[in-house]
């Protein structure tokens, strides 16, 4: 190579790296792990520096990306080439790739390292430390995959970390696979596991199809260049069936209507996986599915419209059952699906940069909003934890009786019931006992809720304004989901942080190590700036994503009051969003924080919303409606197949009846009393008694007698003489 | 000078005569006498056609190819016979008996 081409090609050739680095850390776990007995420290340190290198490579990438826009594609390995198809392991670094790179390994390393303070006790209170390892083991796995699926050059690669990232997300949903979350021996956990995996499976056969037809009308091919170049000249109706079948993928991994349903039982997993795996990155692959496929949804606008239309009503739906929860996880749960939805929305309409925007602030914001309420979690656990010792030490005979069963002791209270640390009815107050926690939830909320100037303000003021230039419809969705938004936010914060504490364990409850709090701070930091990404007037991520997604201006008759501008911030967008969630911030606190929660008080809401709220607590039943539709008649057809087809028609009657009868008189009357006893074994027998007949007859020429022997003797020489001499 | 048919035909009921003997008696001393008769007609003929090819001028005959035929015979007949006796002498010790027809052992 030479020199011009080394400089000019930056640190292009480290792309692997991406996917080596947490490898590397990965298989040193795995082996070294247990051979030299590595303590919690190292197999943390380990696993940080992993992904660290990996973000350090991330950031080489985007330099050289900010050197050279168009991004480069790196060759790395063959992997299938048969006639004319060649699939290669290519990495392609662009900058919506090297994007997405900084966004994963970033937040990723600082999710490992909150992971280490929080898996040492969270093992602790799980009483399982053995498998302190394997987290991040998974962890880095799951770094690596979704490298794999940022950097892929190929929708074959893509999907290959999509599917590792599938897995990884599994492998965490189940890491307490024999537990609920609260410790109690169930399969809940693994349940969760897997209706994940499964829900997943739904939409990668949609992305699958998508896939085969890309593969069969675009250019035989998976490479993004070839199948956009291709797609230029296909048939619309084809590309708005590959849109819509990527559309069924994107809603299964970015959790849409009406695959969703996975992402709240997702919360099963320890709480950095939440974070990292369930709001910051992975589910977000859907999103940067769709902006890659950008060129293919540019050309066919009804394909953009149902995904624009899916994420808005996703994000309203998610955001009116995040106010019934109470569980805050899986308020921040509906919440993730949400802003999902904000991000779906906005990628469907084409405001890719807006989408890409608030994918950043929102794994930003999220992760802080999880990792702190993981932090919550754990104070009240550490809070109980003290109670049960002080309890214990009350009478120390009950003690050495319970040690039997270990669980016991802990997640109970004393009255035998179970303490759930993650249910908001048990917290309150928190911001006294746990104040750097509540001031860094009080920066996560704002951000979310779309406070001026938090980042979540900027992003999705973004997408608000995109979605009221091009879909009215959308606009009003995503408007009262951000009112909504701003509304749960607000009744989480008064429940769980102001009034008195309803529980002893939320009176008791402590603060965080700093190996928590320290990366908190630096996604509240980032929290708070990350509007700067792409500020009106200057546009830093549009000027950034411009080389590698085509933005395509829409024709679009606009309303006069949205053409004012100010830099590309409209200036009554931003008033009625902002307003809208001040009032929904008010409004909570009229009904949260003004009379605080009493203990075993219910929910202020249900008595003026009635069934409403019974709907909103409930899921909307979605859950219970796919029992209703689709699992239980799947089930009843299963047992009716294992039953009556396999069982008693196939088995019993097929089987039994047709071939074991058919083969048994096959066997006892054709073959055994005709072919058998009456062919064979007679004939065996005819020979047997000829042979011995014959036999017979013919002993009787050997008589013993010499002379006779010399007679016969004497005779066939005369025989042969006589014809010798008269032939 | 006496025509060579003579000794073959001689030769013919001197074999005749041996065959009949092997064949009718049961005593094996008498047996081995008239294989020894049948031997000797041989031998006669042998030398018969001998004396007849020499006498005929036949080409390239060797003279006294007959005479050594007989020797080979004489000295064949002498061992077998040794043999036969040494045979029969140790039956009659195990069977106190040498009748040929009670040598029946091996028959079917």
């Amino acid at each position: 190579m030479h020199l011009s081409e080394t400089t000019s090609s930056g640190f292009f050739y480290l792309a692997p790296w991406l996917v080596f680095a947490p490898l590397t850390g990965l298989l040193i776990n795995l082996i070294f792990g247990k051979l030299f007995k590595f303590s919690e420290r190292t197999v943390g340190i380990v696993a940080s520096l992993a992904s660290g290198a990996a973000f350090v490579v991330a950031v080489l990438l985007a330099y050289s990306v900010s050197l050279n826009p168009e991004g480069m594609s790196i060759p790395f390995a063959q992997w299938i080439h048969v006639g004319t198809l060649q699939i290669d392991w290519t990495f392609r670094v662009d900058s919506l790739s090297a994007t997405m790179m900084l966004v994963v390994s970033g937040v990723g390393t600082l999710i490992h390292i909150y992971a280490i303070g929080y898996m040492h006790e969270d093992v602790r209170f799980k009483k399982e430390e053995g498998r302190f390892t394997r987290f991040f083991i998974f962890l880095n796995l799951f770094i690596a995959a979704m490298m794999i699926l940022v950097s892929g050059d190929s929708y074959m690669m893509l999907f290959v970390g999509w599917e590792g990232v599938g897995l990884c997300s599994f492998l965490l949903i189940g890491f307490w696979y024999e537990m609920d979350t609260l410790a109690r021996p169930s399969w809940a956990n693994s349940n969760a596991a897997k209706k994940a995996f499964i829900t997943n499976r739904v939409g990668d056969f949609g992305f699958l199809i998508a896939g085969f037809l890309m593969f069969w009308y675009l250019g035989n091919s998976f490479q993004f260049d070839k199948v956009f170049e291709a797609a230029k000249t296909a048939p619309p109706e084809i590309i708005v069936a590959i849109t819509l079948f990527m559309l069924v993928g994107v809603a299964g991994k970015s959790a849409q209507i009406p695959l969703y349903i996975w992402l709240p039982d997702a919360m099963a997993g320890p709480t950095p996986v939440s974070a990292l795996i369930h709001a910051a990155t992975m589910v977000t692959a859907g999103v940067y599915l769709v902006t890659r496929s950008a060129p293919l949804y540019t050309l066919v606008p009804q394909a953009q419209y149902i995904v624009a239309m899916t994420g808005a009503v996703t994000a309203l739906f998610a955001a009116t059952i995040a106010v019934g929860q109470y569980d805050i996880k899986k308020v921040l749960a509906y919440s993730t699906i949400s802003q999902l939805g904000f991000m779906v929305a906005a990628v469907g309409m084409g405001a890719y940069t807006a989408g890409m925007f608030h994918l950043i602030t929102h794994a930003f914001f999220k992760a802080l909003l999880f990792l702190s309420a993981g932090s919550v979690i754990l104070g009240l656990e550490r809070g109980h934890h003290h109670l049960a010792h002080a309890h214990a030490h009350h009478d120390e005979k009950q003690k050495g009786k319970k040690k039997e069963g270990k669980k016991d002791d802990h997640g109970h209270d004393e009255h035998g019931e179970v303490f759930d640390p993650g249910d908001m009815r048990n917290m309150g107050g928190l911001r006294k006992t746990m104040p750097v926690t509540f001031w860094l939830y009080i920066i996560g909320t704002l951000a979310l809720a779309g406070i001026f100037p938090f980042a979540g303000f900027w992003s999705k003021d973004e997408i608000l304004l995109d979605a009221a230039k091009l879909y009215p419809t959308v606009y009003w969705l995503l408007a009262i989901a951000a009112f909504f938004t701003a509304f749960y936010m607000g009744r989480q914060i008064w429940m769980v942080f102001f009034g008195e504490a309803r529980h002893e364990a939320a009176a008791h409850a402590e603060e965080s190590p700093k190996v928590m709090t320290v990366p908190l701070m630096v996604l509240a930091a980032l929290s708070i700036l990350g509007g700067a990404l792409n500020l009106p007037y200057i546009h830093t991520l549009g000027h950034w994503l411009e080389h590698t997604v085509e933005l395509v201006e829409h024709e679009a008759q606009v309303a006069p009051w949205l053409e004012q501008s100010l830099g590309g911030l409209n200036i009554y967008v931003a008033l009625i969003s902002t307003v809208a969630a001040l009032l929904a911030i008010f409004i909570s606190w009229l009904i949260y924080g003004r009379n605080p929660l009493k203990t075993g008080q219910v929910d202020p809401l249900k008595k003026p919303l009635g069934f409403i709220f019974t709907g909103m607590e409930n899921k909307w039943f979605v859950d219970e409606g796919y029992f209703a539709v689709i699992i239980n008649p799947f089930k009843k057809l299963s047992q009716f197949i294992a039953d009556v087809i396999d069982w008693r028609f196939w088995h019993d009657f097929v089987h039994d009846t047709v071939i074991l009868g058919t083969y048994n008189w096959l066997s006892e009357i054709a073959l055994n009393d005709y072919a058998d006893q009456k062919g064979i074994d007679a004939f065996a027998n005819w020979l047997g008694t000829a042979t011995q007949s014959v036999s017979a007859t013919l002993r009787k020429v050997q008589n013993g007698f010499v002379r006779s022997y010399a007679l016969s003797v004497m005779l066939g020489v005369v025989l042969i003489l006589g014809y010798l001499i008269f032939k | 000078m006496v025509h060579v048919d003579y000794y073959v035909i001689l030769s013919a009921i001197l074999f005749t005569i041996g065959a009949l003997g092997v064949l009718v008696r049961r005593n094996p001393l008498i047996i081995f006498m008239s294989i020894e008769l049948m031997l000797n007609a041989g031998n006669l003929a042998f030398v018969a056609f001998g004396r007849s090819h020499e006498l005929l001028g036949t080409p390239n005959f060797n003279p006294f190819s007959g005479q050594i035929f007989v020797f080979f015979v004489i000295a064949v007949a002498a061992a077998e016979v040794a043999v036969g006796l040494a045979l029969i002498v140790e039956i009659f010790k195990t069977k106190k008996n040498i009748n040929i027809d009670e040598m029946n052992s091996l028959k079917g």
